[in-house]
Parts: structure tokens; C-alpha cells; sequence
């Protein structure tokens, strides 16, 4: 069958906010650019984004600004943060996010006429630009509709709508085609036709979201494979804290229907608490030495706060993700859990139904709808989700450019690594997509502007990756890909999930390694159109190389830290703050470990933190290096 | 176990085909099509992303109804009931319940962009939240096509689908209408001219369907048909029509004003069975629903005397109304 060939500045792979961001910047900045998503325009991931996205604009509370937005970032990350990164994020957000304004978004307002901002948890000020509860959705439809805009722009100067920006929707890249380790082009396929599509382009932007598939329970959906991950490994780059995974502390667990839908945050926001089964509101207890100056430790001061935030503490339930899902685990495994392995999230006792339904709409009618649950009337079972990876590829943070052994290659969103450290705030994200995701187009287009000769794809490198693609369907009575996936899902959720053991996670690594060799043999029945049975035997190849990257980094670092905690080294140790563990590839498809010191920070910023708060996560060395230039 | 009756085939031919599977409590209809890809047919082609009615991605027609796969709880349906699964008929089959949705894109593609006012910078925004709400009603939309997919005017009517944009586009050209800051004025007109709305009349199945509850009709539809028309704002006219509501001059005058350009109503070609539709009958124009002395629509109960939207066929039209009264074929969807 022949293969369709198209010739693109940039090619964007990915469809969510950050790719759309990253594909409006690489044609505004005049690259002809494409942009390639598995599933349709307008689905990607990104519309699941509740809360709200995060930025120091002021608008509510105007003592907040970058600088207090960066520290934040950096707590909650327990300052494994990519300091660069943390520092543009927290100064280009309100721009990016004001940006979406003059793209058509609306967000909810302020009395006086500004974007409404909202708590949340880690956030010392109300930061989350939000659209009631459905932010991801607002977000992504801003950005399709601006990419339409441009394309009639190029329609009225062109005559043609895809003349420079056009959108291959349900397209899968498979392999990523070099020429002396630069990028040279994309490989992937059509999945309504079945049909081989092949993208000449000198920059790729990889914006594919997450690995969250991998587990057993998730937010995800059949997305997030891992795909850019594995395809940045597999062209040379490197993926580090692939360690780091965030459990969102309140999804559901029951009942089935609605297993792994998130409660958002603002539930604990506008006054939800967590409860366990012999009603104690057990979140006072769980309150790391670190922020026990910032959070109540009393009920009546913690109720007092949501009326009079300036004069009291934080309720415990906004402590950052991990904490709460740490809590809600060991209560679960002390037995005060229910049945399904939850606890309870009581906002139904404490605000009136109407405040509830005007707070949070969607919530209310997504439980009622899919489950039959009413929030206004009885608490929610929740427990954590695998939800975020914060680990990802290794990325400059003022380009967006993949380091390592590769050219050309550029990655924004939840597949890059780095800003969010070991933690990522709720809200950070969708404001990283914007930031970096604009980051990352605009470099992209220089570079294949800047670029003397473009690189071609070798017709042999097209050839492997057209056979890599269609050997399943070769094996009709091959390994069951469902089953496979379901096995990888148990491996990651009982031995890598959220607690981890020495001894599980040498296992998993075992029973990964069994089951490498099982997805080489995986097979498909049917044909080439539209056959998810086919895709998923495509997708398990890469979900395999990074939970294994994950596994791996997470038996190397013995301390407990934000996304990653392990049981037998449960404290935080400042020696680990120091070092990032970083995976490649060595060979087909090896995983190989490394550590790299991280980067320390500039002493303006880290001149915005006490000496104190610095002192419970520095090494003594370090602490003296870091302050003594402050005086 | 549960019996389910599932369309499998692609353009060229297919069939509806048994499967015997096991249901569990608690799940919705994806939950079953994703239990049947992972033990009996691994290829059977579904969209879905979020499982939580949220992308829009798994649109599909439960024992005929329009739905999203992910919100249909099982618990719907009695236990001997078999329930049968098709694809959105409105859109070409690609393959099982996988249909081609390009036309939507293509119809928002054709919609002119928001425009932003040229004398505000990024930050300078300011609007309040009452004026915002309105549009954030159509912003909720996901884009699960159904609205577009129930529309009698393009289901099984593909030649209708190059004038017609659809209930989906029409909220969008009413967001931007009612947007605060759009700088653009004549949304109303393009909705008219070159979207078609003179094709719909107001049979409120798109918003029956709407998973997200947008009053489609009442709240995007009639006003932007209504202010089309802009001898409305003659406060003279308007009281007149108020009087004589059902005055054949008035629905002239306003079969007049909902003409869409490429086509007028009348070479709109039905293809329904014959003896089955009164083609004999005038196509009669619905009368305009009462508009305030600003011309707008009163948007909420507390500005209109009776309780409930105010009813697009007049106030005075009683329900049911007589099958032979009506112009079009009501779409049936258990014939094939
Ligand atoms: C339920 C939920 C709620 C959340 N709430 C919030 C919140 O309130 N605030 C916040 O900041 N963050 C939130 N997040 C996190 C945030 O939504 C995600 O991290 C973010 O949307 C990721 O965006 P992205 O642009 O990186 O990727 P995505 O939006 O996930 O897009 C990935 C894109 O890549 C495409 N793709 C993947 N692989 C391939 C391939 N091989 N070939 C071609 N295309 C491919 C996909 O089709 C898709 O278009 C939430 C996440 C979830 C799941
Ligand atoms: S009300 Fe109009 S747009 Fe909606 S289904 Fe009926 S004819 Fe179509
Ligand atoms: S208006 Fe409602 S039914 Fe129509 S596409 Fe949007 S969400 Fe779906
Ligand atoms: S899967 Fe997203 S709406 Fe059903």
C-alpha cells in the first residue's frame, strides 16, 4: 500500500493545550505546521481539566505575584523543580492566560469585571482562572477555534484553509525518523483508513500528555500510553523523574461506573471534608512538619478560614496532593476505610444543596447522571488515582529542545519533564501547557527556519517502521493485547502504585521483563480500519518502555518525596533533593539509569524563601553555598 | 448476562450481530462495548476518551436514542431487555460505531471567528459575569454531535447538509452573538444567510437530546431567528403582532425574513415513504415568539407571565398537535 507523504516546518503530534498552543505559535511565527492527534479535534485529554488554570494575575487577592506563584511551585514540587522553568511558568502565565481572552474564552468574572480566581490546593492566594468546573474544556475549545481562525486567515490569503496549519485528527505517530541524529520526520497511521502516513518535517513538537494507562485506576483515558515518552527515548532523548507520579487524592472508587472519575479539588475548597468510616475528620493528623505554620490545626479555625482566609490557617484538606493521598491510604490500610478501599468526602453536611449545585454544576450532574450518587444529599467514596506523571522528557527550558543524543526534537505539556519537580499544583498544568506550550512552537519554528539543510528520512527507516506497525496484524493468534495491558495495569498498580517496597518493586521489574517478551508476540484479528485491537497492540510497546523507566527510577531513589513514596525509606532525604535520576535508551528498547546533580538556584530566587523553610529540604553544604551570597 | 445487539460493517454493507456478555452493577453501556472488545471481538471500532461525559467522543444510538455510550447506565434497562447499539445515523459509517463527524468540523470551519474588540489589550478585558453566563450556557457545549445527528432537517437528508449547519453551529453563532466583546455585528445575519437557520423549525429535538441540558432551541435558536428580523424593534409592529399574532400578512412578512439564501424552504425535497407525510399541506412558517420592546427575547422566567420557556409555536397552539398538521416525517430509527 502506498504511503501518504506530507511536508511540514514543524509538526505538531499531540492535540491538547499544549500542542494546540505550540501549533498556533509555530504559525503565527510563518512555519507550516501540522498537527496530529489520535483521537478527533477538540477530545484530547485537556478537556477533562477541572479546577482551573493557574496565574498570578492579582485579580482576587493582589498581594499574589510571581514570586509568591514560583515559591509555591517549588513547595509543592519539594523543590526538585527545574528552578528555570518554575520562574517562567510563574511570570508568563497571566500573560498566556489573558491571551485566551482575545481568542474568545470566558472565563467566570469578578464583581468588578476580571477573570474570578480560585483556591487550591498548595495555592497561598485564590490563583485558578476557571469556568466554573469545566476549565480544560473552555481552554480547548479556545484554542480550536483560534486555530480555525487562523486557517481562515490563510484561507483568505491563500484560498486554502490548510495551506500553513492543518490538523490530521485520529492519526497515531509510531516512530520518529532521524538522519545523523536530527529529526528528519514523523511515521504513523490513519487509524479511520488503516492507511501509512509519513511527515517530512525538520522539527517535532511532542505534546502527547501522559503514561497514565498504565494503571490499573486512572483518570486517563486510552490516550495516554506513554507514546511521546517512548518515542523521545527511542530518537535519543532522555526521560528523568519518571519516579514522580501523582495520585489524585479524591477519585472515585465507587461505584464502578464512575471508578476513577476525579472530585475535583474545590470541593475541599468550597468546604468538603474528608471523613474516615468512624466519622473523624482525620486530616488534622496528617500535617507535615513542613506546613504545619500555614494549615489549621483545629476544626473551628479551619471553618473559620473559608469566610476569613486572611486571619486564619488553611483546613489540612487543601494540603498538597500527595499529603492527602498519603492520609487517605494509611487510613484506608488502619481499616477505618470502606469497603471499595475509600474514604469519605462530605460536602453534603456542611453547605447548603443549592450553594453545592451553583459550585460545582458539573460535578453534581456528572454523579447524579452516571451514577445515580447526589451530592448534595450523601458523602462520595474516594480514594487515589493515578492522574499527572510529573516525570517526562528532559527538556531546555527557555526553548523547549530535548536534550540529548537528538536535534530537533522539542516537547511541551505533561510529556516534558521537570517543571513540577516531584509534585505538581493543581492548576499548574494547564498554565504550564500555555506557557511552554508556546515556549516550544516558537522555537521549533526557529530552528527549522534557522536549519541550512532540512534532514531526509531514510527509506529504510520507513520500511522497519512500516513492518514495526503491521506485525500484529501478522499474528492473528498472537498474545491477546487486552489481556497483556490488563497484566501491565496490575504489575503498575500493586507494585509501583502509590506505596512502594524494595522487594515489589524488584518484582514488577521481573514480571515486566516477562512481559516484554509477551507483547513481542501480541497479536490482532481484523483489519486495518479503525481496529482498536490493532492500535492497542501498537500503543503496549511504548506503555512497557516507561513503566519500566518508572519502576526503575523509583527502586534508585530511597526517600520519599511528593509523587513518589516509599515505604521502606519514608522520610525526605536532602541528598536525594540533589540528584535527578535520568533514563535513555541503550540498545532496543534497554532501559538505562543515571544520576544527574540538579541544577542549584539562582540566589535572587532562592532569596524568596526563609532560611528556615530552605533548611528542611538543602544539605548543610548546600545551605551555606545558597545563603551566603543573600548575607 | 446480558443480551446486546451491535451494528458491525463498515460503508460498503453490515449487520446488526447478538453477543451474549456478562454486565456487572454500576455500569454504563461503554463498560459492556469495552468487556466485548477485551473477550470476544477485539476489533470493534468505538470512540470514547474520558468516560465521564465530558469529550463528546462516544456518541452513538442506544436502542435508538442518541446517546453517549459513557452516561447510559445499564441499570436504564430491564434485565431481559436486549439492547441494541448503532452508530449515529446522520454521519457516513466508517466502521462499527465509528462515523465520519467531518462535516461538523467542516461547518465551524465556515463559522466567522470571535473577533476581538481592537481597542483592548490582553488583561483589559472587563466583563460581568451575568453578561458572560449567557454565552458559557453554549460554551459548555462537548461536541458530541448529537444535536446534529437527531435534526430531521439533515438526518437522512445528506442533500440538506450544504445550507445547513446545524444546532450545534447555531448556539455557536448565538455565543458569539451574545459574547460581551465580540466586535463582529452581523452574527444574526450570517446565521440567517449562510447557515441556514430558516431550515429549522423548532422541533426542540436537539435540545431533548443535548447531554450537556443546553437549551439549544429556546435559548440560542429562537433569538437569533428572532432578531433576524429587525422590524422587531418598531415598538408599533411589535404590539401590533402581539395583537394579531396569527395575521397572515405577519407570517408572510416573516417567511420572508427566515429565508435562508442557497435555498428557500419550498425546494427543500423530502424523501419520506409516500402516504405517510400530507404534502399537500402549505408549509406554514412558525410564528416569531414574543420579544421585549429591546427586541430580545425574554430570557428568563421572571420576565414572562407564565411559568416554563415560552413555547416556540405560540401560546396558543395545543398539545398534542395533530400528526397530519405537520410538514415532516418524525425520523424513525428502528426501520433497518
Ligand atoms: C480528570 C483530570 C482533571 C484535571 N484537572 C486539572 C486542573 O484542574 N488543572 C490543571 O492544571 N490540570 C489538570 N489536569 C491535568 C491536565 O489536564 C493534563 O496534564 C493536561 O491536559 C495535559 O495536556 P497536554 O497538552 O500535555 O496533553 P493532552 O491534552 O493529553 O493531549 C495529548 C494529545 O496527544 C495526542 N497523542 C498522544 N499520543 C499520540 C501519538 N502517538 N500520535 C499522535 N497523537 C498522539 C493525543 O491524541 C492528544 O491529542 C487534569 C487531568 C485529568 C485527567
Ligand atoms: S429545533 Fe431546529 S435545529 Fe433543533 S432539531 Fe429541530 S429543526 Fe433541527
Ligand atoms: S449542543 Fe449539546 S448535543 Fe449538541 S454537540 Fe453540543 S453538547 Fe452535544
Ligand atoms: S467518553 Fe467522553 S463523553 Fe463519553
Amino acid at each position: 500500500m502506498s504511503i501518504q507523504r506530507h511536508q511540514y516546518d514543524v509538526v505538531v503530534i499531540g492535540a491538547g493545550g499544549a500542542g494546540l498552543r505550540a501549533a498556533i505559535e509555530a504559525r503565527l511565527a510563518g512555519a507550516k505546521t501540522a498537527v496530529i492527534s489520535k483521537s478527533l479535534f477538540g477530545k484530547a485529554h485537556t478537556v477533562m481539566a477541572e479546577g482551573g488554570a493557574a496565574a498570578a494575575m492579582g485579580n482576587v487577592n493582589p498581594g499574589d505575584s510571581w514570586q509568591v506563584h514560583f515559591r509555591d511551585t517549588m513547595r509543592g514540587g519539594k523543590f526538585l523543580n527545574d528552578v528555570r522553568m518554575a520562574e517562567l511558568h510563574a511570570k508568563e502565565s497571566p500573560e498566556r492566560v489573558w491571551e485566551l481572552e482575545i481568542y474568545g474564552a470566558l472565563f467566570d468574572r469578578t464583581k468588578d469585571g476580571r477573570i474570578s480566581q480560585r483556591n487550591f490546593g498548595g495555592h497561598e492566594y485564590p490563583r485558578l482562572a476557571h469556568v466554573g468546573d469545566r476549565t480544560g474544556l473552555e481552554m480547548i475549545r479556545t484554542l480550536q477555534q483560534k486555530i480555525v481562525s487562523l486557517q481562515q486567515e490563510d484561507r483568505a490569503a491563500t484560498g486554502e484553509y490548510e495551506s500553513r496549519l492543518r490538523v490530521f485528527d485520529e492519526t497515531t505517530v509510531t516512530e520518529l525518523l532521524l538522519e545523523d541524529g536530527k529529526v528528519a520526520g514523523a511515521f504513523g497511521y490513519d487509524r479511520e483508513s488503516g492507511e501509512f502516513l509519513l511527515f517530512e518535517a525538520p522539527a517535532v513538537v511532542l505534546a502527547t500528555g501522559g503514561i497514565g494507562r498504565s494503571f490499573k485506576v486512572t483518570s486517563n483515558s486510552w490516550e495516554y500510553t506513554g507514546d511521546g515518552h517512548a518515542l523521545a527515548l527511542r530518537a535519543g532523548g532522555k526521560l528523568i523523574n519518571m519516579e514522580f507520579i501523582q495520585f489524585h487524592p479524591t477519585g472515585m472508587v465507587w461505584p464502578p461506573s464512575v471508578k476513577g472519575i476525579l472530585v475535583t479539588e474545590s470541593v475541599r475548597g468550597d468546604g468538603g471534608v474528608l471523613k474516615n468510616t468512624e466519622g473523624q475528620r482525620f486530616m488534622f493528623d496528617y500535617v507535615p512538619d513542613v506546613f504545619r505554620a500555614y494549615y489549621a490545626d483545629t476544626p473551628e479555625e479551619a471553618d473559620r478560614w473559608y469566610d476569613d482566609p486572611d486571619n486564619n490557617r488553611r483546613p489540612p484538606e487543601l494540603l498538597p496532593r500527595d499529603e492527602v493521598a498519603r492520609a487517605i491510604n494509611a487510613e484506608v490500610k488502619a481499616g477505618r476505610g470502606t469497603k471499595a478501599g475509600g474514604v469519605l468526602l462530605d460536602i453534603a453536611s456542611r453547605r447548603s444543596a443549592e450553594f453545592i449545585q451553583r459550585k460545582l454544576p458539573s460535578m453534581y450532574h456528572q454523579f447524579k447522571e452516571l451514577a445515580d450518587v447526589d451530592i448534595t444529599a450523601q458523602p462520595m467514596e474516594v480514594g487515589p488515582t493515578c492522574h499527572y506523571v510529573m516525570g517526562g522528557v528532559e527538556v531546555d527550558a527557555d526553548t523547549g529542545a530535548a536534550t540529548g543524543a537528538v536535534e530537533g526534537l522539542f516537547a511541551a505539556g505533561e510529556v516534558s519533564g521537570g517543571m513540577h519537580g516531584s509534585n505538581r499544583l493543581g492548576g499548574n498544568s494547564l498554565s504550564d501547557l500555555l506557557v511552554f506550550g508556546k515556549r516550544a512552537g516558537e522555537h521549533a519554528a526557529a530552528y527549522a527556519t534557522a536549519l541550512p539543510s532540512r534532514p531526509r528520512p531514510s527509506q529504510a527507516d520507513v520500511t522497519t517502521a512500516e513492518e514495526a506497525a503491521l506485525a500484529p496484524l501478522a499474528r492473528g493468534d498472537g498474545e491477546n493485547p487486552y489481556a497483556l495491558q490488563q497484566e501491565l495495569q496490575d504489575v503498575m498498580q500493586s507494585l509501583v502504585g502509590i506505596i512502594r517496597r524494595r522487594g515489589e518493586l524488584e518484582d514488577s521489574l521481573q514480571r515486566l521483563a516477562e512481559l516484554r517478551e509477551r507483547v513481542d508476540k501480541v497479536g490482532a484479528t481484523g483489519g486495518r480500519r479503525y481496529n482498536p485491537g490493532w492500535h492497542l497492540a501498537l500503543d503496549l510497546r511504548n506503555m512497557l518502555v516507561v513503566s519500566e523507566c518508572t519502576a526503575r527510577a523509583a527502586l534508585e531513589r530511597e526517600e520519599s518525596r511528593g509523587g513518589h513514596t516509599r515505604e521502606d525509606f519514608p522520610d525526605m532525604k536532602p541528598e536525594w533533593r540533589r540528584v535527578t535520576l535520568v533514563c535513555s535508551l541503550a540498545g532496543a528498547d534497554e532501559v538505562r539509569l543515571a544520576q544527574q546533580p540538579v541544577t542549584p538556584m539562582r540566589p535572587e530566587l532562592a532569596g524568596l524563601f526563609e532560611r528556615d523553610e530552605l533548611a528542611k529540604y538543602y544539605t548543610p553544604e548546600e545551605l551555606s553555598s545558597a545563603t551566603a551570597d543573600l548575607g | 448476562m446480558r443480551n446486546f445487539r451491535i451494528w458491525r460493517g463498515d460503508a460498503s454493507s453490515g449487520a446488526l450481530e447478538d453477543y451474549q456478555v456478562e454486565v456487572n452493577e454500576g455500569e454504563v453501556v461503554l463498560d459492556v462495548l469495552h468487556r466485548l472488545q477485551a473477550t470476544q471481538t477485539p476489533d470493534l471500532a468505538c470512540r470514547w476518551n474520558c468516560k465521564a461525559g465530558k469529550c463528546g467522543s462516544c456518541s452513538v444510538e442506544i436502542n435508538g436514542m442518541p446517546k453517549l455510550a459513557c452516561m447510559t447506565r445499564m441499570s436504564t434497562f430491564t434485565a431481559d431487555e436486549t439492547i441494541t447499539v448503532t452508530p449515529l445515523r446522520t454521519f457516513p459509517v466508517i466502521r462499527d460505531l465509528v462515523t465520519d463527524v467531518s462535516y461538523n468540523y467542516v461547518k465551524a470551519r465556515e463559522m466567522p471567528a470571535f473577533s476581538p474588540p481592537p481597542d483592548l489589550a490582553p488583561g483589559e478585558y472587563r466583563m460581568q459575569q451575568v453578561d458572560v453566563e449567557r454565552s458559557q450556557e453554549f460554551r459548555k457545549c462537548i461536541e458530541c454531535f448529537l444535536c446534529q445527528n437527531v435534526c430531521h432537517v439533515v438526518r437522512d437528508h445528506e442533500e440538506n447538509k450544504l445550507a445547513f449547519a446545524g444546532p450545534r453551529l447555531f448556539i455557536r453563532a448565538a455565543e458569539l452573538d451574545m459574547h460581551p466583546l465580540d466586535a463582529r455585528t452581523d452574527r444574526k445575519e450570517h446565521t440567517r444567510d449562510r447557515q441556514g437557520v430558516g431550515y429549522c423549525n423548532i422541533t426542540k429535538c436537539c435540545t431533548e437530546v443535548c447531554p450537556e441540558h443546553i437549551k439549544i432551541t429556546d435559548n440560542a435558536i429562537i433569538p437569533m431567528k428572532e432578531r433576524v428580523v429587525d422590524r422587531r424593534y418598531d415598538p408599533l409592529v411589535w404590539l401590533g403582532r402581539k395583537i394579531f399574532r396569527r395575521d397572515q400578512v405577519e407570517q408572510q412578512a416573516a417567511a420572508e425574513d427566515t429565508t435562508p439564501a442557497p435555498a428557500s424552504p419550498e425546494t427543500v425535497t423530502h424523501r419520506a415513504s409516500p402516504g405517510q407525510v400530507n404534502w399537500a399541506q402549505e408549509i406554514q412558517v412558525p410564528p416569531a415568539p414574543a420579544v421585549g420592546p429591546d427586541g430580545r427575547f425574554a430570557m428568563s422566567e421572571v420576565l414572562i407571565d407564565r411559568a416554563g420557556a415560552p413555547s416556540p409555536f405560540g401560546d396558543d397552539v395545543t398539545f398534542p398537535v395533530d400528526p397530519e398538521q405537520l410538514r415532516y416525517l418524525h425520523p424513525r430509527t428502528d426501520e433497518d
